[in-house]
């Protein structure tokens, strides 16, 4: 485990860079909130992203995949917070593939990971049923029938659920244990409605009723389904809070800019210690995140069994900072700041909705507190 | 020696070495050593366990040997500190000369002058204090007024420092010292070492909140320093002070990064939690969870800026982050601890000879961001030289 990046995630890193200022930048995201984009991001992007090899970036080898680990997952994410590209990166690449690394039956990986590699399916977890999350408050349920199940319920908010052709559902069985299913959105008795949330991305809300399922719709590969679930949702943690790492960052480059060329008083407004201080202040809570995140997803890839204390704390963190970096921009722009023609509100938006997913800060610093054993 | 063999050893030697006294957390200064002169052991243990670490040259284990150290390379010495840490072995000696002077020695001193103070230092014999501040030189540190006059083989000094911490318990005190009265203000002042054993040396002790007196006023009148004492040449103080005074953030960062009373076990010790261990008040529950990632959050970046220093990234002005930010974290820990103590953290004076030690802590924190550089002086720093800001 190291901090400092190989030549391989360097390699990786500047490759994302480039390929997503050109590919993706923020007038990307602005075309398709304009356009009314019915799902939210671009199928040719996501096909770009397929040919540069990142679809199969937790994807075996044996599955058509790079495999390259959390930890180079995060550098992609990192890039696409600082130019907000909309994709299903994180719902594909990385919970869509990581589902079926820790849930799935050979046969399942089979089926499903290469088609994830080659980017030919975009998956959405269905996950949370509440306004705010709380990966225990599952009352969806799959109930036996015959081989298959029946599955009822409702989830909300559903990351990338417009646009999804593969959903799986976090439900109950009869023993009351949390297992993930693979459901496709057209199945009968399946209701998707699209939200539309501030950040411009297309989440759907969707509701099971009595949805027949087969068999193996049941991802039953592990040892231990909730606990597979569980660490699929660190995971998760871990790589949103890189992307919002990604976001605050930018929001902090894009501030420090302005303020070295706005001038007021005759002199640069960034000279004004008021304004350095704010700044100072803010570039020591980046790199308090910046640690957090990397230290996440390394232990990850090489510790595992120690991974969710540093996943919950760098989704607190990221969350916070990243939040707190958009805002303070905001700040220091001045009326700028609160026009839409300026960059820097779409990143407080962004930071506010990666903020949400799979925790905010709030419910992080909980479980670090549950984690901690006080 | 292989890491990992030097790992076992260590392990081995701390095991049977280390006497069970001193496997118990700091509670409070009685418990650290500081050495010099006029030292006198708190405990019988206390003795031995200096005795034997310097011995084997692990009060400096960096320092080169002929200095008093035991030459071991970066990853034996965190490696010594990781077991160290790992049986809560207490620092055998604490002192201005090993974190503040010796580095400052070992990268500007002449072999003689490294001959002379670095042993003693390294065996507890020599205790030194810190002469920069003054009454009106405080941020403005290149402002002080102090001035030492050349005569012969020897400077003649006059003037006052302030905040000089232990002063009045220090063998030697090295000083920043006006010599070049005709340069720019940077440029005029010189890094003289001051033996306090002589009558221009004079320290009155200065009470501070916590009830304690552990700085003073120090006088120079007609004090004499040998020219062989001063570190570096004549003009170059500044440049010496600035290098130190990394050292001096680095080591009030580490203090701030490891041990002594946190929140839950003040609330173990106060009563304030449940049958399950969990903190009774929710709200405080949450603030110490964010202390806990900040603490996290913090070791981690410790961490990654050492190991970005190893590939040849320099820490240069990151050092104020780091000062910044511990110190900031050091202070909201002393608070949640004083909050999860209850009226129990407003105790002073009792029977028993530590109470009233949560209360000094809390209260000695707040001097955590303003000695060495405050935390205002840090931020400008990181403005200008980390962030490039335009100048006011
Ligand atoms: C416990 C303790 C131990 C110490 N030990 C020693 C010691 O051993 N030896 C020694 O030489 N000194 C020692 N000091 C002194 C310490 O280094 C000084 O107190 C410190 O540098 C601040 O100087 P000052 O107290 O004169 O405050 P001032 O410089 O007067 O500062 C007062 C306030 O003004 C702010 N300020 C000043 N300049 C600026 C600026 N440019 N921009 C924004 N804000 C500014 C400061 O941040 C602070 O909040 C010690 C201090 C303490 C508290």
């Amino acid at each position: 485990m190291s901090f400092v990046l190989n030549e391989e995630e360097t390699m990786l890193r500047d490759g994302a860079q480039q390929f997503l200022e050109e590919q993706a930048p923020v007038t990307a995201l602005r075309a398709l909130r304009d356009s009314g984009d019915p799902v939210g991001f671009s199928r040719d992007l996501w096909a770009a992203m397929a040919e540069m090899g990142w679809c199969g970036i937790l994807v075996g080898e044996d599955h058509g995949g790079v495999d390259m680990g959390c930890a180079a997952a995060g550098l992609v994410l990192e890039q696409i917070g600082r130019n907000l590209a909309a994709s299903p990166f994180l719902s594909t690449a990385v919970l869509g593939a990581s589902a079926f690394n820790l849930a799935g039956t050979d046969a399942q990986k089979a089926a499903w990971l290469p088609k994830i590699a080659a980017g030919e399916t975009v998956i959405a977890l269905a996950l949370d049923e509440r306004a705010r999350h709380n990966p225990s408050h599952i009352t969806t349920r799959a109930a036996k029938d015959g081989n298959g199940f029946r599955l009822t319920g409702a989830k909300r908010y559903a990351v990338n659920g417009a646009g999804a052709d593969l959903l799986i559902v976090a439900a109950r069985t009869e023993d009351e244990r949390i297992n993930l299913f693979l459901v496709s959105p057209e199945a009968a008795g399946v209701t998707r409605t699209s939200r539309r949330t501030l950040d411009s991305h297309v989440p759907a809300d969707i509701t099971f009723e009595d949805v027949k399922l087969d068999g193996d719709a049941l991802l039953s590969g592990a040892e231990d389904s909730e606990a597979a679930y569980r660490h699929l949702l660190d995971i998760g943690r871990a790589a949103q809070a890189a992307e919002a790492l990604g976001v605050g960052q930018k929001a902090f480059d894009l501030t420090l800019d302005y303020i070295r060329e706005r001038e007021q008083f005759g002199a640069p407004i960034g000279s004004f210690q008021g304004m350095q201080h704010r700044a100072a202040h803010l570039y020591g809570e980046l790199e308090l995140a910046r640690s957090l995140v990397r230290r996440a997803l390394t232990t990850l890839d090489t510790q595992p069994a120690q991974a969710p204390l540093w996943c919950a704390a760098a989704k607190a963190k990221a969350t916070a900072v990243s939040r707190l970096a958009a805002a303070e921009g905001i700040q220091m722009y001045g009326g700028v700041g609160m026009t839409d023609e300026y960059d820097i509100g779409l990143y407080y938006k962004r930071a506010q909705a990666a903020g949400e997913f799979l925790g905010d800060d709030a419910f992080n610093a909980g479980e670090v507190a549950r984690m901690s054993g006080y | 020696m292989p890491l990992d063999t030097f790992r076992t050893e260590t392990r081995a030697w701390l095991e049977a070495n280390c006497p069970p006294s001193m496997r118990k957390p700091i509670a409070s200064e009685a418990d650290i050593c500081w050495g010099g002169k006029d030292w006198t052991f708190t405990s019988e243990d206390q003795k031995i366990w200096l005795e034997r670490m310097v011995e084997k040259g692990w009060t400096v284990p960096a320092w080169p040997k002929e200095y008093g150290g035991a030459g071991l390379s970066k990853e034996e010495a965190f490696i010594l500190k990781e077991e160290m840490k790992a049986i809560n072995a207490r620092s055998p000696l604490d002192s201005f000369g090993i974190w503040m002077l010796g580095p400052a020695l070992l990268k500007y001193g002449t072999h003689e002058q490294k001959l002379e103070h670095l042993p003693p230092i390294a065996r507890g014999e020599i205790r030194w204090c810190q002469g920069y501040s003054e009454p009106g030189a405080g941020s403005d540190l290149a402002s002080l007024r102090s001035k030492g006059v050349l005569n012969g083989d020897h400077y003649v000094v006059n003037g006052q420092k302030v905040w000089t911490s232990y002063a009045d318990r220090s063998d030697w005190i090295f000083a920043l010292v006006r010599t070049e009265a005709d340069a720019p203000k940077h440029l005029g002042i010189s890094f003289l070492l001051i033996d306090m054993d002589q009558p221009g040396v004079t320290t009155k002790p200065i009470k501070l909140i916590s009830g304690k007196s552990p700085f003073c006023e120090t006088f120079f009148d007609d004090a004499k320093a040998l020219v062989a004492n001063r570190l570096g040449e004549a003009g170059q103080g500044w440049e010496i002070a600035k290098y130190l005074l990394s050292h001096e953030r680095a080591g009030i960062v580490s203090e701030a990064a490891f041990g002594g009373m946190n929140p839950v076990t003040a609330a173990h010790q106060s009563g304030e939690v449940d049958e399950t261990g969990r903190l009774a008040d929710p709200i405080l529950r949450g603030d110490v969870a964010r202390l806990t990632i900040d603490g996290l959050a913090f070791d981690a970046t410790l961490r990654r800026i050492k190991e970005e220093g190893d590939h040849g990234e320099g820490v240069g002005a990151r050092a104020s982050m780091l000062k910044y930010v511990g110190t900031e974290l050091n202070k909201r820990r002393h608070e949640l601890n004083m909050s999860a103590l209850g009226m129990d953290g407003l105790l002073w004076e009792g029977d028993k000879e530590s109470d009233g030690d949560p209360a000094r802590a809390w209260l000695r924190s707040r001097a955590n961001s303003i000695e060495g550089g405050t935390s205002e002086i840090q931020l400008n720093i990181i403005s200008k030289r980390v962030l490039n800001l335009p100048g006011a």
